[in-house]
């Protein structure tokens, strides 16, 4: 082999491992034996896996964390479907404008987000810290449950709703007989991939969490300024395991990459 | 017509400002199966949604069985139509796209499942019932369709483009089920279709299209031998067509005589049409230079170029065979033309 077929594995490995590095550091560090947070490990025991499970705060962050996960995608969804059907099927006045809106808080870094739910809505109208995550998070995962739901839309023919009407089913009949049963694998799809958004999002839980209120992000970044063990790495890891089997099985179950 | 069952009167239909159908008057006796037919973009899509509802109307009226529908939302006219795509539900089994719009009516249980297995049956799909839409071919996704609109009871049926998807055998195939189907029943179709020979063996009656406007309504026969308009000449196949001018054929080139007397009821016409396989070659006053030949198994087609303009002509392939470029006499007998009554 000559220096130029070499490149191109060579290339591979290095994004692969630059992606993929890390990851395998922290599991590894998190089977450490010893007390701080070290990589290579020193020893192997499951003591910091077991650990992650006795601490009260990850418990009370993981509830928080599920809850606005589970909540703001459902609530995104009740929102996206609707104006993911409006936008796929009408041709309205502005249509452009308002898709550019919805995606927005895909391109918008996270801070300005944070910062700006914080400056301007938060503290001016008084909203709780609890309400506040919550609007934050639903508005996070919207332009994710638009942008699926929409995709798996546009693949279905929208004259089987004209069908189902002409054999006697309302419009609004229609699309739960026959839109939604066809776009549930999107609506799953979406329904993941916000969930997944929601659970991983620091910097707008940064900035509107509060006390006692906290994400397990946030929480966790919170312990390793006070504790360096590896339970935070334990946790990561986890967590990592936790998404990669709702991504698996979503493809397994769903073809989840032919909507996203 | 007093004994219409579905009469459209002046019918406008638009999309926002603009105008698809202007004034339509149409009507349809119980039991036709009429044909829409005409080039795309002129309006015969646009007529078979409003009278399936799916398209507001403008202006005018559809009277469907002595009641006035023009206001009538589509899921509760009894009018039945089949997708040229054939829109089932993808989600749901071939029996169960059958039974959907039953249940919608309240049909349960054995009643329900005799009249799926009924509709199955006479499409000749009943071992299919299982299969979800995706697993059948297009022609028999389009008898599911057919079934799933025919177990309604529709007073009309509506289709777009029945054939138009089907390789020939299979278009045979429907051909002959739809009117099958249109005889057992005694339904009213109305088919829309861009294709002259779809609706010539298909149609009782067949309605030309043009620009949102009837050109021409008549039986196949009608249509094909008599069309009234320069239009539907072309449409149907008449490739040779003159304005007539004091009973001149008008040409690129000034006026010529046509050849032998007008027959009688071409002398008030606009126009004369020759099909090319009316063209006779080797003799007659014409003169032209062939420009192009094709063999077309037991006939040959020729292109000249003449002082008429370009004339196709079609002969026995029994014929002499006349080279590319050679000059050759040609006739057209105006005693077989067919007088057009309009030439716009």
């Amino acid at each position: 082999m000559n220096a130029r077929s070499l490149f191109i594995p060579a290339t591979l490995f290095l994004v692969l491992a630059f992606l993929i590095g890390p990851f395998l550091i922290i599991v590894a560090a998190s089977f450490s034996a010893g007390e701080t947070l070290a990589f290579p490990p020193q020893g192997f025991s499951l003591r910091w896996i077991a650990k992650v499970f006795t601490v009260d705060s990850f418990r009370a962050s993981f509830a928080m964390s599920m809850f606005l996960a589970v909540g703001g995608t459902a609530a995104a969804l009740v929102l996206g479907i609707p104006a993911s059907y409006a936008l796929s099927r009408y041709r309205l006045p502005g249509a452009e404008i308002v898709r550019t809106i919805v995606s927005l808080p895909i391109i918008v870094p996270g801070i300005i987000v944070g910062l700006a739910l914080l400056r301007y809505v938060v503290v001016p109208f008084g909203v709780g810290i609890t309400p506040a995550l919550f609007l934050a998070h639903t508005a996070l995962i919207l332009p994710y449950a638009v942008r699926v739901v929409s995709a798996s839309l546009d693949n279905l023919r929208s004259d089987i709703e004209e069908a189902a009407v002409l054999l006697g089913s309302s419009r609004m009949g229609a699309f739960f007989r026959v839109v939604m049963p066809n776009i549930k694998g999107g609506i799953l799809s979406a329904f993941i991939l916000g969930f997944v958004t929601s659970f991983n999002q620091v910097p707008v839980s940064l900035f509107l969490s509060g006390p006692g209120v906290r994400t397990l992000p946030v929480d966790m970044i919170a312990y390793m300024e006070i504790v360096f063990d590896p339970s935070v790495a334990a946790l990561s890891s986890l967590l990592a395991f936790l998404s990669i089997g709702i991504v698996f099985a979503a493809e397994r179950f769903l073809g989840f990459s032919r909507y996203v | 017509m007093s004994d219409a069952y579905l009469s459209l009167e002046k019918l406008t239909l638009a999309y926002g400002d603009t105008v698809a159908v202007g004034n339509l008057d149409l009507d349809i006796g119980k039991g036709e199966l009429i044909a829409l037919l005409g080039p795309s973009g002129c309006g015969k899509t646009t007529t078979m949604r409003a009278i399936a509802g799916l398209l507001p109307v403008k202006s005018g009226h559809i009277r469907l069985d002595g009641t006035d529908m023009t206001r009538t939302p589509p899921n509760k006219r009894a009018v039945g139509l089949v997708f040229q795509s054939y829109a089932l539900f993808p989600h749901l089994s071939v029996y169960e796209n059958v039974a959907f719009g039953l249940k919608l009516k309240g049909m349960r249980g054995s009643e329900l499942d005799q009249k799926v297995r009924g509709g199955l049956t006479s499409v000749g799909l009943s071992s299919f019932a299982d299969r979800k839409p995706a697993e059948l071919s297009g022609g028999q996704q389009q008898r599911v369709a057919l079934a799933r609109s025919m177990v309604m009871e529709p007073k009309v049926l509506l289709l777009d483009e029945p054939l138009s998807n089907l390789d020939a055998r299979l278009r045979l195939e429907m051909r002959t089920e739809l009117q099958r189907v249109q005889k057992e029943t005694g339904v009213t179709m109305i088919f829309v279709t861009h294709d002259q020979t779809e609706a010539l063996s298909l149609a009782d009656r067949i309605v030309v299209m043009k620009n949102g406007a009837i050109e021409q309504i008549g039986t196949p026969e009608d249509i094909y031998n008599r069309p009234a308009s320069a239009f539907v000449a072309d449409f149907v196949g008449f490739e040779n067509i003159f304005a007539l001018d004091q009973g001149k054929l008008k040409t690129e080139h000034g006026l010529a005589d046509p050849s032998g007397a007008l027959p009688g009821e071409a002398l008030s016409a606009a126009g004369l049409a020759w099909r090319p396989r009316m063209v006779t070659l080797g003799s007659g006053p014409f003169r032209g230079t062939v420009r192009g030949t094709s063999f077309a198994g037991d006939r040959r087609e020729y292109l000249l170029a003449s002082d008429l303009g370009p004339i196709k002509a079609e002969v026995d392939a029994s014929e002499p065979v006349h080279a590319p470029d050679a000059e050759i006499a040609f006739d057209l007998p105006a005693a077989k033309a067919a007088p057009l009554k309009r030439f716009a």
